[in-house]
């Protein structure tokens, strides 16, 4: 995607949240995403550690941008993603070992998240830092949104709660499918479903109002 | 903990039971990104599943090494480190020793590198406290699983090709939908370990 | 840092590369030490609390707790855990009395590892309470193991009671089916989780006969060590 300068500020932050949407629209970062979506509680965990490593990652990507040569640009952005990613980890063991447990690997994993090198790489080693930071924040707002989606139609199918809370009643039968791995594809696969039905539609009204 | 898992158990624990992308979620983008093809889909599972082997030793070696010297928080940095020379090793050596073999896995080395499966094979590895042996196996084990997942994937989206699907599910929606299903067949292996 | 690198360069020497690769891993061995030590402290304290809280709910009337060790067929008293020694904990009452010993057990389970923490009260050589503390079995089956009440009440008078010789189990734990429950070592499982609940019941078996034993030979120990 071409990167100009003068790109505005509200800018950079809206694209991520929904028309570069890196999980609807990009197919990014699908790991986490599938894996750690089954609870409202974990989703927003994943998504905030995300928004936190990427925000601070490209910060100090785009700082440190014009000392990195060329050729070991890709190493240095991984280093300088997995101190966050440890800081992170160390974080979340000391604020709650419940979602520590419940996420597991995969807050190590953020690193090989790929919606954070690539951010490093295409936006954050070309731009100055608050403009890196905007892009991160909307990016990782973003993802975080993405992971709740999945994570409120999963846990509120499957286990009849929403953060915990009962919604529909005692006698809910939770439907187990959804918080099992194939949930998570079918889940997301709708939501796709939905978004590309939702694009088809505006592109044939965009052309019955043309003609 | 040590664990008291013996070999075969491990083997199929990783390949099919808990398969790495089915139900660990894990290597999901080469998974959609490299299936349309069932030829691609065999070389790049077995790409993944040597650097895997490779960098499952490397990281039982390091892990060990950082446990003596009593600096567990360094783990994901050195991991992370040990595999992305670990993939331009196995490139190097690959580009001298069998330059066949290079040109048909070449393009996909560089991509194994932020494949979620490798640090993940790593990570759990450490997690379950495996000794050399049982990693080589867990490794083997996780690589088999994935390049069944792809091929078994790349077979099905071969089919899907000529098949009249509506316009709007085309695309990755019904890759997905189609994982879906594979992912609750693989379901069925859970009893396995019982 | 490396700030004689001017950008924009054609050819950087491999000296500057080596030079901003060392910059950036001593930034991030920096960052990465400040938090180590600014979180350890806390992280100890969450997993301690942790331990203690299973610890207590699976030994009732427990109000403090010790650890021990099995070094060289005796239990020594210990702060922190060390990796590689089988260990018990110890739960005493608000009088310093030995309430009982909670013991970790860990079994495949229909999906993959069950660990859980049970309960031994030396005196009547019962298991008196069970956790679940990690498993990976199906939600809404086999993870019922972890919250049916009816299948937990199983745990809290269980008879574990050693033979005449003191070295196994006079009977060993069995599994039933629900509502067949006659004998006081009996489990009755879960109907639609047989495999979860029989994996909870052989690795009680497995642990208690391996581990009670020698909880019952070094009873003193434990309770002086208070």
């Amino acid at each position: 995607m071409p990167q100009t300068k003068a790109e505005p500020y509200p800018d950079a932050f809206i694209k991520g949240l929904w028309r570069e949407n890196p999980v609807f629209v990009m197919l990014l970062g699908m790991c986490p995403v599938l894996a750690v979506s089954n609870t409202v509680l974990n989703a927003l965990s994943m998504g905030l550690a995300a928004t936190f490593v990427l925000v601070m990652s490209c910060a100090l990507v785009s700082l440190l941008r014009r000392f990195i040569p060329k050729q070991v640009r890709i190493a240095t952005f991984i280093i300088i993603i997995a101190t966050f990613v440890t800081m992170v980890d160390f974080a979340i063991q000391a604020i709650s070992l419940d979602v520590y447990n419940a996420l597991g690997a995969f807050i190590a994993l953020i690193v090989v998240n790929c919606i954070i090198l690539g951010r490093a790489e295409a936006y954050a080693s070309k731009n100055d830092p608050v403009r890196a930071v905007i892009d991160a924040a909307g990016m990782g707002l973003g993802f975080t949104l993405a992971l709740l989606c999945l994570g409120s139609v999963r846990e509120l199918l499957g286990f009849g709660t929403f953060l915990g809370f009962n919604v529909f009643g005692p006698h809910f039968e939770g439907w187990s499918v959804l918080i099992l791995p194939p949930g998570g594809f079918f889940t997301l696969g709708c939501w796709l479903l939905l978004i590309s039905w939702m694009n088809k539609r505006k592109a044939r009204l965009a052309e019955s109002e043309a003609a | 903990m040590p664990t008291t898992e013996s070999l075969p158990e491990i083997f199929l624990n990783a390949c099919l039971i808990n398969n790495f992308v089915l139900s660990m979620f894990l290597g999901i983008c080469p998974f959609l990104g490299v299936s349309g093809k069932f030829e691609t889909a065999t070389r790049m599972g077995m790409a993944v599943m040597f650097v895997m082997l490779v960098s499952s030793v490397c990281a039982s070696g390091i892990n060990w090494l950082l446990i003596r010297v009593g600096a567990e928080y360094l783990r994901l940095i050195c991991y992370i480190a040990v595999i992305a020379s670990a993939v331009q090793l196995v490139e190097m050596f690959l580009k001298k020793f069998s330059p066949a073999l290079f040109r048909a896995l070449g393009i996909f080395l560089p991509l194994i590198t932020t494949n979620c499966a490798i640090l993940g094979v790593a990570l759990f590895q450490t997690q379950k406290g495996y000794d050399l042996i049982q990693c080589i196996v867990y490794a083997l084990g996780a690589g088999a699983g994935f390049t069944l997942a792809l091929t078994i994937m790349a077979g099905l989206r071969e089919s899907l090709e000529l098949a009249d699907v509506p316009d709007v599910v085309k695309g990755t929606a019904l890759t997905l939908m189609v994982a879906g299903i594979l992912s609750l067949a693989f379901m069925g292996f859970q009893g396995l370990s019982g | 840092m490396s700030s004689d690198v001017r950008p924009g360069e054609p050819a950087v020497s491999s000296i500057k590369m080596i030079r901003t690769l060392a910059g950036v891993a001593v930034i991030s061995g920096f960052l990465i030490v400040l938090t180590v030590k600014a979180t350890e402290a806390r992280i100890e304290t969450n997993k301690r609390e942790a331990l203690e809280a299973a610890v207590f709910a699976v030994l009732p009337g427990a109000t403090t707790q010790a650890t021990f060790e099995l070094r060289d067929g005796a239990f020594v008293r210990v702060d922190s855990p060390t990796p590689g020694f089988d260990r018990v904990y110890a739960g005493y009452g608000p009088d310093g009395e030995l309430v009982g010993v909670a013991i970790e057990a860990a079994g495949m389970g229909y999906a993959g590892t069950v660990r859980a923490l049970y309960g031994y009260d030396p005196e009547t050589q019962t298991v008196v309470g069970l956790q679940v503390l990690e498993s990976l079995e199906t939600p809404g089956l086999g993870d019922r193991i972890g919250k049916d009440p009816a299948f937990l009440a199983n745990f809290e008078q269980l008879d574990v009671s050693l033979n005449e010789a003191g070295d196994a189990l006079a009977n060993p734990i069995t599994l039933v089916k629900a509502g067949e429950k006659t004998e006081m070592w009996e489990v009755e499982g879960i109907s639609g989780a047989t495999i979860s609940s029989t994996a909870v019941a052989s690795m009680l078996d497995a642990r208690s006969a391996e581990i009670l034993p020698l909880v019952m030979r070094h009873l003193d120990e434990l309770k002086e060590a208070r």
